[in-house]
C-alpha cells in the first residue's frame, strides 16, 4: 500500500483524484456512492458572482470516444455556494476548489475576495469555459490577458491559486508561463477542446449554443501533450486533466508531469471510475515498488 | 442508498414491434425499490454515454425496459443478449405522484407509453389512453388490459384503433377522471397541458432531454420551470423527469 497523498501549493490531497468542474455539481449526488472522502479533492462546478440559469438545451452531444457540452454556466451564485454548499462540503472530509468564472476581471476579484473570506481550501480560476458569451475563454487565449487577469485576481485571493487553462490557443506552455509569472500557484489543465456536431436531418447544430466543449477519452492524448509540454516550461504544479478513464491513463498523464488529477466525463459512464483508478493506482505503485505516488510525476523517458 | 449502479442479468430481449424492444432484467426490488415513472440509466458499451431509459414495469423481481432503437447506442442494446449482464443505473428521478381514491387517465404517445404500464398498475382502474403513428407500432395493448385499465387506442393514420390525437380522446373522457399523467412527444405534453388547464384538471408530464450523468450533477438536461412566478432551470434527470404541468414553460 503505497502513499497515494500529493501536495499541490500547499494543499494537502489524500490522493490525487479530484472531481473536475462541471462533473460533480457541488458532490451531493456522486455522495450517493461513496463517501467523498474516497476522493483527493472536489472541483466545485463553476459560480459566477449572481446565479446564471445556463444556456438553453440540448446541452449535450455524444461524439466518438466523448462528449460535447455546453451548459453555460448554470450556478447559484457565489453567496449561495458559500452560504448552502460550502458548509455542507466542508464536512465530507475531502479538499474542496471553488471553481471562479467571471464576466470581467472585477467579477473574479470579488468572487476570489469572498472566497478567501471562508474555508474552502482552494481557488481555481476559470477562464477557459468555450460556452459562455462574455468572459470565460477570452481571459485564456493570450499571455497578456491571462496574465491580467491572474495578477488581478491575486491581489484579492489568500487560497492557493489554480489557473484552469484552455487547451484552444496555439502555445499552450507559454500561456502557463503568463499564469506563473503572475502569481498562480498551480494550473490545471486542460479545459475543453472546442468542437461541434451538426444533426444532418435537420441541419441544425446538436447542441443549442452551436459549439461545445469536446471532452472524454477522445482529449486524453492531447491533454498528454500539453501536460508534458507545460510540465517542461514552468515549476509550478500542474493539475492533470482531460480524458482520463482509466488507472492507466492517470498513471500516464501523472508521468506526463501532472502533480494531481481531475476525473469528470469518465463519471458519466462510471460513477466508481475515481474509487477504481485509486484503487488500480495503488496496485500499479505497488508492483512497481514505488512507496509515494509523487514518485511518478514527470517521470516520461522522451525519445 | 437512492439509488446504485447494478449488473442486472438479462432474462430477454425481444423485439415487439417495428424498431421497438422489450428488456427485462432481474433485479432486487427490496434493495433498489423502483417508483413509477422513474428511468434507468442503461451502460452501452463502447460508448460514453449511458442511454436514459424509463421503466416499463418493475413487478416479481423483473426490470422491464421497453425501448426504441433510435441510434447506435440503442441499436448496441437490442443486439444484448440473454444470460448477459446489463450495467444499470436506476432508479432514477422523480416519477408520477399516484393518490389513492383519485381517477386517473394516464396518456402515452409512441415510445412514451411503456412508463405508463407501471404507472396504470399503481392505479385503480385507470382510463389509458395510447396513441402510435401507426398500427405497427402499437405496443403493450395486452399488459394495460391485464392490468385492469380502461383501453383507448388511437393512431395518427388510423390503421390502428381510432383515427386521430390521444387529445381527441382526452377530450371526450376528461369528465371522468380526477387527473391526467402523460408521457409522450414534447408537442403532445404541450396539448395534453393546455387541455387539462383550461378544464382546471391536474396534470403530470414526463419530460425528455438529452441527458449526461443522470442523477443532477452535471446540469445539461435543463427545462425551464415557472415557480413563483420566476422562471427557473431544472433538470430533467433529477427534478423530474415527471413535471407539474402547469409549472413547464413548453
Amino acid at each position: 500500500m503505497a502513499d497515494l497523498s500529493v501536495n499541490v501549493a500547499g494543499v494537502a490531497f489524500n490522493n490525487p483524484l479530484i472531481a473536475a468542474s462541471g462533473t460533480f455539481g457541488f458532490g451531493r449526488e456522486y455522495g450517493e456512492f461513496y463517501p467523498l472522502s474516497a476522493l483527493g479533492g472536489i472541483s466545485c462546478k463553476g459560480i459566477t458572482l449572481e446565479r446564471r440559469d445556463g444556456n438553453p438545451p440540448p446541452r449535450i452531444a455524444e461524439t466518438p470516444s466523448g462528449i460535447l457540452n455546453a451548459v453555460g454556466l448554470q450556478n447559484p451564485g457565489v453567496d449561495v455556494f458559500i452560504n448552502e454548499d460550502l458548509p455542507w462540503l466542508k464536512q465530507q472530509n475531502t479538499v474542496v476548489i471553488a471553481n471562479i468564472a467571471g464576466n470581467t476581471p472585477d467579477e473574479y476579484c470579488q468572487m476570489a475576495e469572498k472566497l478567501s473570506a471562508t474555508d474552502v481550501d482552494m481557488i481555481e480560476l476559470n477562464i477557459s469555459c468555450p460556452n459562455v458569451k462574455n468572459g470565460g475563454v477570452q481571459f485564456g487565449t493570450s499571455c497578456e490577458s491571462v496574465e491580467g487577469i491572474t495578477s488581478a485576481v491575486r491581489k484579492h485571493c489568500t487560497k492557493p491559486l489554480v489557473v484552469k487553462l484552455s487547451p484552444n490557443v496555439t502555445d499552450i506552455a507559454s500561456i502557463a508561463k503568463a499564469a506563473e509569472a503572475a502569481g498562480a500557484d498551480a494550473v490545471s489543465m486542460i479545459n475543453t477542446l472546442t468542437g461541434m456536431r451538426i444533426d444532418i436531418r435537420t441541419r441544425r447544430p446538436i447542441i443549442h449554443n452551436n459549439t461545445g466543449g469536446l471532452s472524454g477519452a477522445a482529449v486524453f492524448p492531447v491533454a498528454v501533450r500539453m501536460v508534458w509540454q507545460v510540465a517542461n516550461a514552468i515549476s509550478i504544479p500542474i493539475i492533470g486533466m482531460g480524458g482520463i478513464s482509466t488507472w492507466e491513463d492517470a498513471v500516464e498523464m501523472l508521468m506526463a508531469g501532472a502533480a494531481a488529477l481531475q476525473i469528470g466525463t469518465v463519471l458519466f459512464s462510471d460513477p466508481y471510475a475515481p474509487v477504481k483508478i485509486t484503487e488500480g493506482l495503488n496496485r500499479f505503485l505497488d508492483e512497481n515498488g514505488c512507496k509515494s505516488v509523487t514518485e511518478l510525476t514527470g517521470t516520461v523517458k522522451p525519445w | 442508498m437512492k439509488y446504485d449502479v447494478k449488473q442486472l442479468p438479462l432474462i430477454s430481449n425481444n423485439q415487439i414491434a417495428d424498431g421497438i424492444f422489450d428488456m427485462r432484467l432481474a433485479y432486487n426490488a427490496d434493495e433498489l425499490p423502483v417508483q413509477c415513472g422513474q428511468f434507468a440509466h442503461v451502460y452501452v458499451p463502447g460508448k460514453t454515454l449511458r442511454r436514459p431509459i424509463s421503466v416499463c414495469d418493475a413487478a416479481d423481481g423483473v426490470l422491464r425496459l421497453v425501448y426504441q432503437v433510435k441510434g447506435e447506442g440503442t441499436r448496441i442494446m437490442s443486439r444484448m443478449k440473454a444470460g448477459q449482464d446489463v450495467d444499470v443505473l436506476f432508479p432514477l428521478g422523480h416519477g408520477f405522484t399516484v393518490e389513492s381514491g383519485k381517477r386517473y387517465c394516464l396518456i402515452g404517445g409512441g415510445i412514451g407509453v411503456p412508463p405508463m404500464l407501471y404507472t396504470a398498475k399503481q392505479c385503480k382502474a385507470p382510463l389509458v389512453i395510447t396513441g402510435f403513428r401507426n398500427k405497427d407500432l402499437v405496443i403493450l395493448q395486452n399488459d394495460f388490459e391485464a392490468a385492469g385499465a380502461q383501453l383507448l387506442l388511437c393512431t395518427d393514420d388510423g390503421t390502428a384503433g381510432q383515427k386521430g390525437f390521444v387529445t381527441d380522446l382526452l377530450k371526450e373522457h376528461l369528465d371522468e377522471v380526477d387527473e391526467v399523467c402523460a408521457c409522450g412527444p414534447t408537442p403532445m405534453l404541450k396539448a395534453i397541458a393546455q387541455v387539462c388547464a383550461e378544464a382546471g384538471k391536474p396534470c403530470q408530464v414526463s419530460l425528455e432531454e438529452r441527458m449526461g450523468c443522470g442523477i443532477g450533477a452535471c446540469l445539461v438536461c435543463a427545462v425551464k420551470v415557472r415557480k413563483d412566478g420566476q422562471e427557473i432551470m431544472r433538470h430533467v434527470c433529477k427534478d423530474g423527469p415527471v413535471f407539474n404541468a402547469e409549472e413547464v414553460v413548453f
